[in-house]
């Protein structure tokens, strides 16, 4: 029985294969402010915003890619699909703008 | 509506003839319980106001403005009467708020006469030109005028959020003409 070597093979392979694909990236909601505004991702990334508002928002595309309902002092988180730059806003406050930047 | 209230605001701010210099005196004296009542005040009348285009507005982007009033000041309101809890501060009835609801719960009777796309018009005029009323005291008269600084902290936020609010009511103005 060798259960250290099978427990550093554990470890290597968590090391190596987990963060490439699962990132989470979280986005505040305060103040009617997004931020950050502008934030870089990766297809598989998740991203979470949180609501530190009172008042509900939503993080909804431009493109219509997603429209995401954020209830006032919650959070929700997205994984990603799909490559590209994505605008997005909130429809209750039009003001509060942000972009993805999703690489493949 | 709330025209002799604006143009009191604007007279203070902008002449400086004697009378109205007293006015502005007067106006600075504003406590903290006064200006908590008139907030309050102000964010009641909205969600009044949306109640009624809930129940009479047949346009859906109308519609969707009232929710969208109805929501945050609620929202507004619920934290500023927690706040109130919170600093053991009573809100304070005073003139602002009286001639506030006078002339709000008048525009009400008057609204309620309308159906169909000529409520819808009217609601969404009023609410532009309520919105820059609320929207002008908060800066000029409100937020400087308020001690505390929880208090100030949340007229800043609702000013913020009421601007926005302003510019919906504008767009969507514009785009029932």
């Amino acid at each position: 029985m060798k259960p250290g070597r099978l427990f550093s093979i554990a470890l290597v392979f968590a090391a190596t294969v987990v963060p490439a694909h699962a990132a989470t990236i979280e986005i505040t909601m305060e103040n009617l402010v997004i931020s950050p505004a502008e934030v870089s991702a990766k297809v598989g990334d998740t991203i979470t915003w949180i609501n530190r508002d009172v008042f509900a928002h939503t993080a909804t595309a431009t493109n219509g890619d997603f429209d995401v309902t954020l209830p006032p002092k919650k959070s929700a988180t997205l994984v990603l699909k799909k490559a590209g730059t994505v605008d997005y806003y909130c429809r209750f406050h039009p003001n509060m703008k942000a972009t993805l930047k999703i690489e493949p | 509506m709330l025209v002799r209230w604006s143009a009191a605001i604007a007279a203070t701010i902008l002449l400086s003839s004697p009378v109205l210099m007293q006015g502005a005196r007067a106006a600075d004296k504003l406590t903290d319980p006064q200006i908590a009542h008139i907030a309050y005040t102000a964010g009641v009348i909205d969600i009044n106001a949306a109640k009624q285009a809930q129940k009479k507005a047949k346009n859906k982007d109308v519609k969707a403005f009232a929710d969208d009033m109805l929501r945050d000041h609620e929202a507004v309101n619920k934290q500023a009467l927690a706040l109130v809890k919170k600093l053991n501060v009573t809100p304070e009835d005073n003139d602002t708020s009286k001639a506030l609801a006078k002339q709000a719960s008048d525009k009400l009777a008057e609204l309620d006469k309308l159906d169909g796309a000529a409520f819808d018009k009217a609601y969404v005029a009023n609410e532009v030109a309520y919105h820059k009323t609320v929207n002008g005291a908060l800066e000029t008269q409100l937020i400087p005028s308020a001690g505390n600084a929880e208090l100030k902290s949340l007229l800043q936020t609702g000013l913020k959020i009421f601007q926005g609010h302003q510019q919906h009511a504008e767009h969507v103005a514009s785009e029932l003409k």
